[in-house]
């Protein structure tokens, strides 16, 4: 029954730590354009561009 | 951008060319934009536009990078999933035409929306809240009923219902007023709703089973509370999201209506002013490609005027000073002065719009199936649990446990099941509406669009694209029709633009010749000086026979091509037919849906349009309230009418038919009173809608079914007294899994209709005002 003293209340936690991060994406707005953000998640960023460029003019040369 | 040019420039194509054609495009002035924006901090402004053309992530790239650029934005941001572009902007010394000037660069028509409705929607996050919320607590009362079940005992189990009921109750009370407030509502008007019976369930639940823990018994119901919370939630979160995707896209298409127009005050001043504010007796200018505001006379100016949006005549009509003009119509040539006759309140838009509402509540009411569902529902199963109720109670004597047990069957027969049948199959639906480029806009719509078995389609705009095509282009010399491309480029009226594509469809093999003192006579038509070298060089005209040629003793139709007065060439143009028309006219009569025209033009060219597409009944020079009462006679002989059409004159019968579809070029009435809209340009979208509709219908029944042998099998176990929390579990949440599977079988597997139409779009790609429409007919009913 002493076990159950501290996994009851790790168990709880864990499952409101889960909630609170889903109140705190909802809240920052990443639900808002799902379509967008998969767009988004293979788009190259500025910095990967230009190493990838570095890394062409380097093979060529 | 590449991918743009490919994959989905057809839906980019139906979108722009639709807007370049029926409403050219027109940067809103800094006052229009700067009321549609929202002040943020530090003396900058966001505003919002509406890019339909945004489809992909090459797109984002594209609009933000372009729009990012500009020295006076500080931010841009695109939403793929509403189309929409937010831009953080500095006004005070900025021009706001730059936006539109790097948008139009890249080929992106956008136009601003009001920031104050993009601001979210509150009802969706606070779903999405409760959604949360159930979830957490679903779960964690499975975790602890699952050690219940697998057999902890006396203050163990005790102990574990305790948490259970502190965490149930909470989430119940909070998640479940997505519930308590509609059955509570509906109760208090005395009617009844699916909400009723399952507030009802879960307040029941949650007692008894509060009751139980407090007397140390060995069965509680929070379990199956929240997780019936959960299933429900998820349901009516889903409702929402598709009736806010269609809201919202219906949303993106609208166009800026003249929300104001440039009034001439006394001292001669040009000045803005919002449409509220004209009054009778002002003096407007309209420039060429702006509509006209409010319903006015002509003072000054001539020009031609298209309207097709109010009236349905495809052609474009002449005005002169004394002339009077309806609201929304469009000039297209020549600028005019107006004299406001009717304030906006009074303007024949207005007019429709009461039209609409009066057509609106004259309908015949049609019941929701959900509704109708819960209307046969609620009582029946309230009466079982009434009757095991008194059964056990007289049987058995003991009162208590007669309670326990019809709260039980409350708690098997909620409506879990029910309540998610309809929902998700009309999720499903419009997602495979959306990607045929149909939108939805809520589900009643999609009922009764299963239920029609007549199909009115209004002519221009509808049937046609509802702008004129060059007639025998094949066989027109092409070094005139280059002459004639040449100066028709100066001008925005319909046969020009027709004229202009034709020559460039030549791809001439002659340069055209240069061309001087190019004019655009306002009514009449467009003039140039040939650049021979010589002095002067001879006059060309482009436009109306009477004025173009010296001898104008007979009276010609079309646009004559003149040199010196001397007839060189004349045209004739015709209304190009909607790619697919035809075929669909042939498979809904073939279904025996007997199509039928409905239109507001000439009588004769109904009858040209009918002969050209196959269609057997038509009408013609019908006003709004003929077709209205056209509609009303079809209801009255017990038929259930889908009206098509497009324009603001349709609008009244679009609300008045039992189910109504409408192409994205439609006036914007028209887009809001009707069921459906549709993006692309083939009509075969009508088709799609009605074999979508008709196949989501019957697996809502399926569904409605499923639920009802469901509940035949769980009744007499509830009834007998053998539920426990664990039946009640695994018996609702298998319920719901079966439903939802059901529903998610629409998406495997196209219909039948649906393959013939893809099989046809595979073999001859569709295009645009050829035609290929006539072709596709015998397929179509091959295939039927």
């Amino acid at each position: 029954m002493s076990h159950l003293v501290f996994l009851i209340p790790a168990a709880l936690l864990l499952g409101l730590i889960g909630l609170a991060a889903f109140l705190w994406s909802l809240r920052s707005g990443q639900y808002s354009d799902m379509d967008g953000a998969a767009w988004r998640a293979i788009e190259d960023d500025e910095q990967d561009r230009r190493i990838r460029r570095a890394e062409r003019e380097s093979e060529g040369g | 951008m590449s991918c743009c040019n490919a994959a989905g420039s057809a839906a980019r194509d139906a979108a722009a060319g639709g807007e370049a054609a029926a409403d050219a495009p027109r940067p809103a002035g800094k006052d229009e934009m700067l009321a549609a924006s929202r002040p943020l901090a530090g003396g900058a402004v966001e505003t919002h536009f509406a890019v339909p053309a945004i489809h992909c992530g090459g797109c984002i790239r594209a609009v933000e990078g372009a729009v990012g650029a500009l020295p006076m934005v500080q931010g841009a941001r695109v939403n793929l999933s509403t189309k929409r572009l937010a831009v953080t902007w500095r006004p005070d010394a900025a021009d706001p035409d730059a936006i539109f000037a790097a948008l139009d660069r890249i080929g992106y028509k956008a136009h601003p929306i009001d920031a104050a409705g993009a601001d979210g929607d509150r009802t969706l996050k606070r779903l999405i809240l409760q959604l949360g919320v159930a979830g957490f607590a679903a779960g964690n009362i499975m975790l602890l009923s699952v050690s219940v079940w697998s057999g902890a005992e006396g203050s163990t189990r005790d102990l574990f219902h305790w948490i259970s009921a502190l965490i149930a109750i909470p989430a119940v009370a909070f998640a479940g007023q997505a519930f308590f407030r509609p059955a509570f509502a509906a109760l208090r008007r005395g009617r009844m709703n699916m909400d009723v019976p399952i507030s009802l369930a879960l307040v029941l639940a949650v007692a008894v089973s509060l009751y139980e823990t407090a007397q140390s018994g060995p069965h509680a119901y929070f379990d199956a509370s929240v997780t019936l919370l959960f299933f429900l939630l998820i349901g009516r979160t889903l409702d929402h999201v598709m009736r806010e995707r269609a809201r919202s896209a219906a949303a993106t298409l609208q166009r800026m209506v003249p929300r104001g127009a440039t009034v001439i005050a006394a001292d001669g001043a040009r000045v803005w002013r919002a449409l509220e504010a004209i009054r009778p007796g002002d003096r407007l200018f309209v420039a060429a490609g702006e509509r006209i505001p409010v319903d006015a006379r002509v003072l000054d100016g001539e020009g031609d005027v298209d309207c097709a949006i109010a009236t349905g005549e495809s052609d474009p009509i002449a005005v002169g000073p004394g002339g009077e003009l309806p609201a929304g119509a469009l000039n297209l040539s020549g600028a005019l002065t107006l004299e406001a006759v009717k304030p906006a309140s009074q303007s024949f838009l207005a007019e429709m719009m009461a039209m609409l509402e009066a057509a609106e509540s004259a309908k015949p009411r049609f019941r929701r199936y959900a509704d109708r569902a819960a209307s046969f529902y609620s009582p029946i199963v309230h009466l079982v649990a009434f009757a095991t109720f008194l059964g056990w109670g007289l049987a058995a004597g003991d009162w208590y446990r007669a309670l326990y047990i019809a709260i039980s069957v409350l708690i098997i027969t909620c409506p879990c099941a029910l309540a998610l049948a309809v929902p998700v199959v009309q999720v499903v639906a419009a997602g495979r509406l959306f990607r045929h480029g149909i939108l939805l806009k809520d589900g009643a719509a999609l009922e009764t669009l299963a239920r029609v078995d007549r199909v009115l389609f209004d002519k221009t705009g509808t049937l046609t694209v509802g702008r004129p095509r060059l007639l025998d282009a094949v066989v027109q010399d092409p070094d005139l029709l280059a002459l004639a491309g040449a100066l028709a480029r100066n001008s925005r009226h319909p046969y020009s633009t027709a004229l202009t594509e034709a020559a460039e469809a030549l791809e001439a093999q002659a340069a055209p010749p240069t061309l001087n003192a190019i004019r655009e006579v306002p009514g009449s038509g467009v003039e140039a000086r040939l650049a021979d070298g010589t002095a002067g060089g001879a006059l060309l005209r482009l436009g109306r026979p009477a004025w173009a040629l010296d001898d104008a003793g007979e009276d010609r139709a079309g646009v004559a091509l003149s040199r010196d007065g001397q007839l060189l060439a004349l045209y004739r143009f015709e209304d190009a037919p909607r790619a697919g028309a035809a075929g669909t006219l042939a498979w809904l009569e073939a279904q025996g849906f007997e199509p039928e025209i409905v239109s507001g033009d000439h009588r004769d060219r109904v009858a040209e349009a009918a002969r050209t597409l196959g269609a057997g009944r038509w009408r013609g020079g019908l006003q709004p309230a003929d077709k209205i009462a056209r509609i009303q006679a079809l209801q009255g002989a017990g038929h259930r009418v889908l009206m098509v059409g497009d324009g603001l004159n349709d609008a009244p019968a679009l609300s008045a038919a039992d189910a109504s579809v409408a192409p994205a070029t439609a006036a914007d009435v028209g887009r809001r009173a009707a069921g459906f809209v549709f993006l692309h340009e083939g009509l075969d979208a009508v088709v799609r809608a009605l074999d979508i509709a008709r196949r989501a219908r019957s697996l809502i029944l399926q569904n409605f079914a499923l639920a009802a042998l469901y509940n035949m099998i769980a009744i007499p176990i509830a009834v007998s007294g053998y539920v426990t929390p664990l039946v009640a579990a695994l018996a609702m949440s298998g319920s719901s899994i079966v439903v939802i599977s059901n529903a998610l079988r629409l998406n495997l597997g196209a219909g039948r209709v649906t393959r013939a139409l893809d099989r046809q779009g595979r073999r001859a790609a569709p295009a645009p005002a050829a035609p290929a429409a006539p072709a596709a007919q015998p397929r179509l009913e091959g295939a039927a």
